[in-house]
């Protein structure tokens, strides 16, 4: 029953991998969503390892905000002609002719052009199923949903509603309109996730090893200059600082760490040492108790 | 997440080495409303530095806010994380966490104690290895605590810890604790766990959570962690003969034909013999194919794509295995069902039943018996309701491949969806065959065609008298025929035949067609195929012989 010759990673790799296929049997036209982080990158990782020496058989996309850190762009192009997948790129295009960017409208930027964006895209693609890279330890309302977790027909999460998930017996049936969230990753750790980028030689962003960079510190958190666009506020002056991200976004609400890190060993080590867990540098679970719970009844991811 | 910080600080490479060796252990909380389930994770993951500082501030402002310790620090915050949970202090739904000493890694799943909940507490059991199932130390045993403890011995945990919690409520009692320890002992006997392990604790204060209490000295057991760190679970099984439920098949170019899933049993080696449960095609292992290159071996719990050496017909829903130990390939399973809907199960009803790899349309066609949580008993039931746990008799569209749960949890577990809603209504574990299965009789004799291999039920019907209604035309309904069948026939249907009379079956797919083919084969009959609105049916007769009551009139071609 369990698998004790195995090591834990490739318990989990399994699990994933097994996770991954089942989608692919069950549904009629899956994607896969490419948030360019490292979570992203072991999904994609383990997409290619089931399908293996088939390249996964589903498109990966990408809901751009217009704020991600130009390196993330790059090598988001450059991982998807790599591994011979459709990249879709769908951004909130209402949402630019608003204006709507991190700095002129603090929490709803992120449900306009994350939420809303991403819910456009399924609808307008008519996805029935949507992976995602989020994993249970990041935060508490994580911890409760499924792999497999039902949306309705408006995307809506409802926590109370939740399908007994057994086994490996995955619900996969949905009428016209619902579609389902599956969480490859859910069993994995930060731990988990890096170890097995550092095993596999995954390739990752560079913006995770520290270098020298231009940040401005703001409200006590380290932003970077990533282009002209950050206005520097009264007092702010650019520093060249070794930085490196534990999680990566959109680059006004991400916030960096002072680091010298510049290899998968030291940043497993940097992370292991740290007393601060890696969703503090993202400003959006700051707003209030729920927030996250809130944001993924709305539809997000 | 301060463990071993000095060999991360010193050696990170070497760290990561023993990291990768450290085994898992995946466990369950479980127990009545409020007995500290919540809290105990909580204060595992508190003692085991799981906890960061940004996560201790909120938790600090969450313990002041909604906590019920009147502002201290209120642990079980830390795993109810839905804001229903938060607000009415208690678990709805389960949670993940996860947690590692220097031992070994932990993923822990805190399931709900409100009966209304147990799904979620079946869903969390359904993968653990272990259950902690806590009893409040001022209540005893309550229904809950008896509920909890059946289901884990159904899902197939064989180690339990009894955690009699809120010991500093009773002043530290080692006569409590030895009251409950007996009380559960004698009821849990009849579910023979293979071990129990009875540890006082306060949850709360974290007495003998992670060291010895001083308040307990009269316990010389194992602290919890002590515990959760060294217990012996089952190996793995495989070294049992081989399973394989073919869960994708990858084809990218002609060339290339892989069979993809997770090796549920055994072991693996490129020239190995395999066998398809279903049809009884054999071939053998050609090449174990993964993206970091052909493996010599693979064994239980990989997910692998394998090729054979020939081309025989494999599909999603097959069953790959050792051809001389292969899996019950059967319509009629009994097996354990738990309920979880609030609709009650209609026996009769067609459900979605999911097994390993395939979907099969499928009724319950008999609850045997449910059993009372309490006393264990066995009590006559029309039905099972919400929660309801029975056994139950399946009737499954078409023969599928599984083995007992109690051999494998993953070829002999299913789940039954509701076909109109979606929503997932019961937990299956498969107990056996049904006992008609076994005497299979074969339609053919021994062959791969047409006779069901493996204990697949065969109807016989006999063509009595009973089916034979004046002259001209009879009618055999086969409408409400589920599985494979054989006719039987006797001599007043052949004389009926023989007179020009015929005979029509209605049936209900074209599987049935073969059975009635067989009989005008057998028989010299004549056969016309119909197909109307209505359905498919067949006629058949005896060629050249006018019926008495001159129906046929197109010297038997036609109706
Ligand atoms: N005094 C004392 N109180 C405890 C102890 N363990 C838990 N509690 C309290 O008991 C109450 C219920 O604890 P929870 O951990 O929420 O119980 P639970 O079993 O998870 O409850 P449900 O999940 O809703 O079934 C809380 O107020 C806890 O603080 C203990 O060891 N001693
Ligand atoms: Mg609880």
């Amino acid at each position: 029953m369990n698998s004790s010759n195995l090591t834990h990673l490739q318990q989990l790799e399994a699990e994933s991998i097994h996770i991954i296929r089942e989608v692919v049997a069950e549904f009629g036209n899956p994607v896969m969503l490419y948030s360019i982080g490292k979570d992203s990158a072991v999904m994609l990782h383990l997409a290619r390892k089931a399908f293996f020496p088939a390249a996964p058989p589903f498109p990966l996309m990408h809901i751009d905000t217009t704020w991600k850190f130009r390196e993330m762009i790059q090598f988001r192009d450059r991982m998807a002609a790599e591994c011979g997948l459709d990249l879709i790129v769908h951004v909130n295009e209402e949402g630019v002719r608003q204006g709507v960017s991190p700095f002129t409208h603090g929490a709803l930027y992120t449900d306009i052009m994350k939420t809303e964006g991403l819910k456009q895209a399924l609808d307008r693609y008519k996805f029935d199923a949507a992976f995602g890279g989020a994993r249970r330890d990041e935060e508490k309302s994580r911890a409760k949903e499924r792999i497999f977790s039902f949306r309705n027909a408006n995307h809506r999460w409802d926590p109370k509603l939740q399908r007994p998930e057994l086994w490996k017996l995955y619900n996969t049936r949905i009428k016209p309109g619902e579609s389902i969230r599956v969480f490859p990753l859910s069993n994995w750790t930060e731990l988990d996730v890096w170890q097995y980028i550092h095993l596999e030689s995954i390739p990752i962003v560079p913006l995770y090893y520290a270098a020298v960079r231009p940040v401005v510190e703001r409200d006590g958190m380290l932003i970077m200059v990533d282009d002209d666009r950050l206005e520097l506020q009264p007092g702010e002056t650019v520093q060249y600082k070794s930085v490196r991200f534990r999680t990566l976004g959109c680059y006004p609400l991400t916030a960096a760490v002072e680091s010298e890190a510049d290899t998968l060993p030291r940043i497993i080590q940097e992370m292991l040492l740290t007393r601060t867990s890696e969703r503090q540098g993202r400003l959006i679970d700051h707003d209030s108790a729920g927030s996250m719970e809130k944001k993924k009844q709305e539809g997000y991811f | 997440m301060a463990h071993q910080s000095d060999l991360i600080e010193k050696d990170i490479l070497a760290y990561l080495k023993s990291q990768e060796e450290k085994s898992l252990l995946r466990f369950i909380t479980c127990g009545s409303v409020d007995d500290g389930k919540s809290t105990l994770i909580g204060r595992l993951l508190w003692d085991s530095k799981m906890v960061f500082e940004d996560q201790l501030a909120s938790l600090e402002a969450d313990s002041k806010r909604v906590g019920t310790q009147g502002g201290a620090i209120d642990y079980a915050l830390l795993l109810d994380g839905l804001q229903a949970e938060r607000e009415q202090g208690i678990t709805i739904d389960v949670a993940y966490r996860f947690f590692s000493t220097d031992r070994r890694k932990f993923i822990v799943a805190d399931t709900p104690g409100h009966e209304q909940y147990t799904r979620n507490m079946v869903t969390g059991a359904s993968t653990a290895q272990v259950a902690v199932i806590l009893v409040d130390a001022r209540k005893g045993l309550l229904t809950q605590t008896r509920r909890h403890s059946f289901l884990v011995s159904l899902v197939g945990i064989r180690h339990v810890v009894l955690a009699i919690n809120k010991m500093d409520l009773v002043g530290f009692d080692a006569e409590t604790f030895d009251a409950i320890e007996r009380d559960y002992r004698q009821f849990a006997e009849p579910l023979g766990f293979a071990s129990i392990t009875a540890i006082p604790l306060s949850a709360l204060n974290g007495d003998n959570m992670i060291e010895a209490s001083v308040n307990t000295p009269w316990y010389s057991g194992p602290a919890l962690m002590d515990f959760l760190e060294t217990v012996q679970v089952e190996g793995d099984n495989r070294a049992e003969p081989f399973r394989m439920p073919v869960q994708w098949v990858n084809r990218p170019h002609l060339d290339f034909r892989g069979f993809c899933g997770v090796i549920a049993a055994g072991t693996i080696r490129p020239g190995d013999e395999l066998r398809v449960a279903a049809s009884g095609h054999t071939s053998r292992v050609a090449r174990i194919v993964t993206m970091n290159g052909d493996l010599a071996e693979a064994t239980a719990g990989q997910a692998v794509t394998l090729t054979l050496t020939d081309e025989i017909d494999v599909s999603r829903g097959d069953m790959l295995t050792v051809p001389d130990s292969p899996p019950i390939h059967a319509r009629h399973p009994e097996a354990h069902l738990v309920w979880m809907h609030d609709e009650p199960l209609q026996p009769g009803q067609i459900y979605l039943v999911k097994t390993a790899t395939a979907v099969t349309p499928g009724r319950v066609t008999a609850v045997q018996y449910a059993v009372d949580v309490n006393t264990l008993e066995q009590k006559q039931v029309p039905t099972l309701g919400l929660n309801g746990i029975g056994v139950v008799r399946l009737e499954l569209d078409r023969p599928i491949s599984f083995d007992t749960y109690r051999q494998n949890r993953d070829t002999g577990s299913f789940i039954m969806i509701d076909r109109f809603t979606n929503a997932t209504v019961a937990a299956g574990m498969v107990i056996a065959a049904a006992p008609l299965e076994a005497r299979n009789t074969s339609l053919t004799g021994p062959g791969p065609d047409l006779a069901e291999p493996d204990g697949g039920h065969l109807r016989r019907i006999s063509l009595s008298e009973s089916f034979i209604s004046g002259t001209g035309v009879s009618v055999v309904d086969l409408t409400g025929e589920w599985g494979p069948i054989g006719f039987d026939v006797t001599a007043s249907f052949t004389d009926y035949l023989g007179k020009g009379n015929r005979v029509l079956f209605r049936l209900r797919d074209l599987a049935q067609l073969e059975a009635v083919a067989l009989l005008a084969y057998d028989q010299t009959l004549t056969f016309e195929f119909d197909r109307t609105a209505e359905g498919v049916s067949i006629l058949i007769f005896k060629r050249g012989i006018r019926s008495e009551g001159g129906l046929l009139t197109d010297e038997g071609t036609g109706i």
